[in-house]
């Protein structure tokens, strides 16, 4: 296996273009690194991207926060602004594994790991986010949602690697939450993740609604119906109600070690009601 | 010399102190040597090819490719295990366990085993070795395994302990049964019987230190073996016993050991080590990945448990029956036996029947696990023991003081009892202010009770006494919990010395006696019974050594406040000897001064503990929180009181752990779905809370200090106390454990729809 540490993205997707073999890269490496562990585990190449300039960095641009594909996830947590703008997709970030792992775990190798319970993607899809895709022919821009496609495959090709995450930039009277159920407090997977992004009226009707369903699905769910149900109230019960319902409705979970699928289609909808009236007080306080 | 070991009541200045534990910095450090930090020059590394399948037929391994790639050394299967069982049919399970025979028993079972000059070439030979497999159905499940139809594990076990012997093979291996009285006559004058079923799922102990072995066979037929276990000696007389060694040429060195719960009494890997080293002729390293410890070590049993009490209206139990199934993995056990042995050991019964069966099921072999097969048993006994109190209006806590057993009770199991704690522990829960503290919405209070027999055994200890007047101490039990801390502690309390000046090991099997394992709650009721008449004889000695000083017959010396003293006024000149004088004489007075002591620990005193917790459940999500937690248990004595209240807390820990979210979630193709700490969840930190205890000293009567085991008892109750806890909260009662959220919820869902 090689290790190479290049310095510009060019080097680096031109690596990862010409790998023979498998070819991973490495950011906060905290699931590849455990992969690497396993017995089953074969690489031609780790190309480990922290060197490259820039991403380690995040940017306040005209497009919105430019989150470097290197930045860990407790970073995001100690940018102010960003924090301010995106609470809910900070606080998804900052629920994977422990303080340590939070100390190396990027949001990019969240979303390319392709896991379904995924705990920033329903977050960064909800807030409509953006991945900066580099590859041998040039950049291009990605939604978000876009980039899993199913349990640990992504839409990238040979040679591509996420150069950054763009969050766009927040209007006033705006607001976003995230909220996981696992069995412990902490250091664990979701069985359910529910993403709520809204902005308000200026008299508290909800204007915009975006939610995003993890672990109920082969990939993140975007509940568009749900989301659309949630227009124009002022979550009211019986709006909450009638989100929770939409949520249980489309998510299509299995039965399996984590939960069942009549536990993860109940608790989407609870955790959607929740999700939402946070998301919903924030977006008022501002 | 004879060993006065009755309990005597005096004045402590040692015991009962909280000094720091020895081996505490090393540990935090990380300079403590555990399992895996040992390392041999030249040794081979050594990894395990596993079944993927959960029942199977091995028709053929191939190892040729195996043997002949780059950097192997040596590969062994069971035709390198020759059975010289002699019809041991427990000792031909552990060796049909360590490397499978004929058939794969259950997902993870050994089948072949590499040692090569790296891990890489080890693993990339395991892929070269082709096993050829004829699946079998398989049965995972307790009661599926019990049907007339399930695939039948081994054809030659026939049902044991039912007259007559059964004509036609089954998965139930034995039954067993114990109580006395008559418990339909006991049911005819109950005015409220229930009668209820229950499960618990399968766990495994969890200790966060994987198995880890260096072996080393030489060719003179002598041998070594570093190792993590819990027992030292029993590793040396098993390993030695299925690979033909003499025991006694087995040199055997224990590791500091990060938990072992009982799951580290059992030998898996150690006699592979030791084949692969016999055919390499190199030293092997063994260590289980996480996953192989869960597929392939430990676990516990699973249940299906029934149950049926009878009560008066005012509160007297009339009869308790119950019928406890345990499955043992694929081979015999009398893990049901536990069980029944166990259940209603906390209550003074007029007609009480348990019978045990045994289950066989295509998963790993069960190991033992701290109080093993007592906590699902109280589980549902005290599930049902808390209905019925709510049934005839009464509290908790006054029904089982009103049937708790006493001094002068005929257990369930058979013995009567001598002083026992399960009264004051019910007394002191009453009169507890968790008891009367307020509950918030969605929260609700459970408790139980728990029993553990406790044990003894053979036990052997050194105590040197050095030149300069400070004292070492070997013990041939295996330090879980603190007990270095607690034998220096009982030494200077016997010697009048300090603390400080005593150092304690962990001797290696050539240089004690033979020890048996620091189980069954043992290592600081057994050892310290040893460090006691160890420290009386050295006493004798130095009486004798100070006699020749003084040169004044050896009965007019007395021993005092870590002191010689001349006895009478015809010596009143003389001043005293301390330890550290008549030590810096002893190469003038006949030489080095010891003391050794070697015998059976009897007496160990029966355990108990009440339990009080409270939580908060999440109707919408049926999440638990555990917001308060109290052991009340029964120490005899606590010796060194932070190392008891750390065992009453891990116990607690663990079954809150089992209770809550811990299982083995098997797939339909019967291989394990969680084998690690992801999926498998252990309780983490933040889960808990801090764990109050409280610590009843009832003297047990057969110890010098009355010291009784404490490391087991309290895992006892808690399945039963959050089960019991979760129950009042959401006024639904849960009868499989864990009652993990999805069970909560679908309890909820269905009790709101009738």
């Amino acid at each position: 296996m090689r290790y190479e540490r290049p310095e510009t993205i060019d080097q680096a997707t031109s690596l990862l273009a010409g790998a023979k073999g498998k070819a991973f890269v490495l950011a906060g490496g905290t699931d590849l690194l455990v992969r690497m562990k396993g017995d089953d585990f074969e690489a031609g190449l780790v190309v480990d991207i922290k060197s490259i300039s820039g991403m380690r960095d995040i940017a306040e641009t005209d497009e919105g926060f430019v989150i470097g594909a290197g930045v860990p996830c407790a970073a995001l947590n100690e940018h102010a602004a960003l924090h301010a703008a995106w609470p809910g997709v900070v606080e998804a970030a900052n629920l994977i594994g422990s303080t340590q792992i939070q100390g190396r775990c990027t949001v990019s190798g969240n979303l390319c790991n392709a896991s379904p319970a995924a705990d920033s993607v329903p977050a960064m899809v909800a807030a409509g986010a953006q991945a900066k895709v580099s590859g041998p022919k040039g950049t291009r821009m990605v939604p978000v949602v876009d980039i899993p496609l199913a349990p640990g495959k992504t839409s990238l090709e040979k040679g591509e690697m996420i150069e950054a995450i763009v969050l766009p930039k927040r209007p006033a009277r705006a607001g976003d939450a995230y909220l996981r159920f696992i069995p412990r407090t902490e250091m664990d997977i979701a069985v359910v993740g529910v993403g709520v992004n809204l902005t308000l009226g200026s008299d508290g009707t909800v204007e915009t609604a975006h939610v995003a369903l993890g672990a109920v699905g082969p990939k993140v769910v975007v509940a568009e119906a749900a989301a659309k149900t949630l227009v124009g109230t002022k979550l009211e019960d019986t709006a909450l109600a009638t989100l929770a319902a939409a949520c249980s409705a489309a998510s299509s979970p299995i039965d399996d070690k984590r939960g069942t699928v009549a536990f993860r289609k109940d608790v989407a909808g609870v955790l959607a009601r929740r999700a939402a009236r946070i998301a919903y007080d924030r977006a008022g306080e501002k | 010399m004879s060993f006065d070991a009755a309990y005597h009541e005096k004045k402590l200045n040692s015991v009962g102190t909280r000094p720091l534990r020895p081996d505490g910095v090393d540990k935090v450090t990380g300079k403590a040597r555990y399992g895996a930090d040992f390392n041999v020059p030249g040794q081979l590394v050594a990894r395990v090819l596993r079944s993927p399948h959960a029942h199977a037929r091995i028709v053929n391994i191939d190892t040729s490719r195996a043997e002949a790639a780059k950097g192997v050394k040596a590969v062994v299967t069971a035709a390198d295990f020759p059975d010289l069982t002699n019809g041991n049919a427990e000792m031909y399970a552990i060796l049909d366990n360590c490397m499978a025979r004929n058939k794969v028993m259950y997902d993870g079972h050994a089948v072949a085993a590499v040692a090569a000059i790296d891990a890489k070439s080890a693993r990339d030979a395991l892929r070269l070795i082709k096993v050829e497999y004829e699946v079998l159905p398989h049965v995972v499940d307790v009661d599926a395994a019990m049907l007339p139809d399930a695939p039948v594990l081994n054809d030659s076990v026939f049902t044991g302990g039912v007259e007559p012997t059964p004509t036609t093979p089954s998965n139930v291996c034995n039954r067993a049964e114990f109580g006395h009285g008559d418990v339909e006559a006991g049911f005819a004058k109950a005015d409220v019987i229930i009668e209820r079923s229950y499960k618990t799922e399968q766990t495994h102990q969890g200790y966060i230190e994987p198995h880890a072995c260096v072996a080393t066979c030489n060719k003179d037929g002598t041998a070594e073996l570093w190792v993590c276990t819990q027992g030292h000696f029993v590793f040396r007389q098993n390993c030695a016993d299925l690979l033909g060694l003499d025991a006694s040429k087995l040199r055997v060195t224990s590791s500091e050991i990060g938990g072992g719960f009982g799951g580290k009494t059992h030998v898996w890997t150690e006699p592979v080590a030791l084949a692969l080293s016999r055919k390499a002729g190199r030293s092997v390293k063994l260590v289980m990945a996480r996953e192989e410890v869960f597929r392939a070590s430990g676990p516990t049993s699973a249940t299906s448990i029934d149950v049926k009490l009878g009560a008066t209206k005012d509160g007297k139990i009339t009869a308790g029956l119950a019928t406890l199934r345990y499955t043992g993995g694929p081979y015999p056990g009398m893990w049901a036996e536990l069980g029944a042995m166990t259940s209603f050991a906390c209550y003074d019964l007029e007609n009480v029947k348990t019978v045990g069966f045994e289950v066989l099921v295509n998963r790993p072999k069960v190991a033992a696990y701290r109080a093993p097969s007592a906590p699902m048993a109280a589980f549902a006994v005290e599930s049902a023991v808390d209905e019925l109190a709510h049934k005839i209006g009464m509290d908790a806590v006054d029904f089982r003081i009103k049937n708790a057993a006493q001094e002068g009770s005929k257990s369930s199991y058979g013995p009567v009892y001598g002083p026992i704690g399960i009264g004051p522990t019910l007394d002191a829960a009453k009169t507890h202010a968790h008891m009367s503290a307020p509950l918030g919405p969605n929260q609700g209070r459970g408790m139980a009770c728990g029993f553990w027999f406790n044990f003894g055994g053979q036990t052997s200890s050194n105590m040197n006494i050095g030149m300069d007047g400070t004292v070492s101490i070997s013990v041939g039990t295996i330090d879980v919990g603190g007990s270095r801390a607690s034998m220096a502690l009982i030494a200077a309390e016997e010697l009048g010395i300090s603390y400080d000046d005593i150092k304690v090991v962990i001797g290696d099997t050539n240089t004690l006696g033979y020890n048996d394992m620091t189980d069954g709650s043992r290592g600081t009721f057994s050892s310290s019974m040893a460090t006691v008449s160890a420290a009386r004889n050295a006493i004798e000695v130095m009486r004798k050594r100070a006699a020749i000083t003084w040169d004044i017959p050896e009965e007019d010396v007395y021993w005092e406040d870590g002191h010689a003293k001349a006895a009478g006024s015809k010596y009143g000149n003389l001043s005293p000897l301390s330890v550290a004088e008549i030590a810096a004489e002893s190469g003038n007075t006949g030489g080095p001064i010891a003391g050794h002591s070697e015998l059976i620990a009897d007496g160990a005193g029966v355990s108990f503990a009440t339990h009080i917790c409270d939580v908060e459940v999440d109707p919408e999500t049926g999440s638990t929180s555990v917001i308060r937690y109290t052991v009340i248990q029964d120490a005899g004595k606590a010796v060194h009181p932070d190392y008891v209240e750390g065992q009453y807390q891990g116990g607690a820990a663990q079954g809150i752990g089992w209770a809550l979210n811990e299982e083995y979630i098997y797939g339909e193709d019967g291989r394990l779905q969680n084998a690690g700490f992801l999926d498998y969840r252990v309780p983490v930190c933040s889960d808990l809370p801090m764990i109050d205890t409280q610590i009843l000293e009832i003297p047990n009567p057969n110890h010098p200090y009355g010291v009784r085991g404490v490391g087991e008892t309290s895992i006892v109750p808690p399945l039963a106390a959050i089960a019991n806890a979760v129950s009042n909260a959401v006024g639904v009662r849960m009868s499989h454990v864990p009652v993990s959220p999805p069970r909560i919820l679908a309890a909820l869902k269905a009790e709101a729809n009738g």
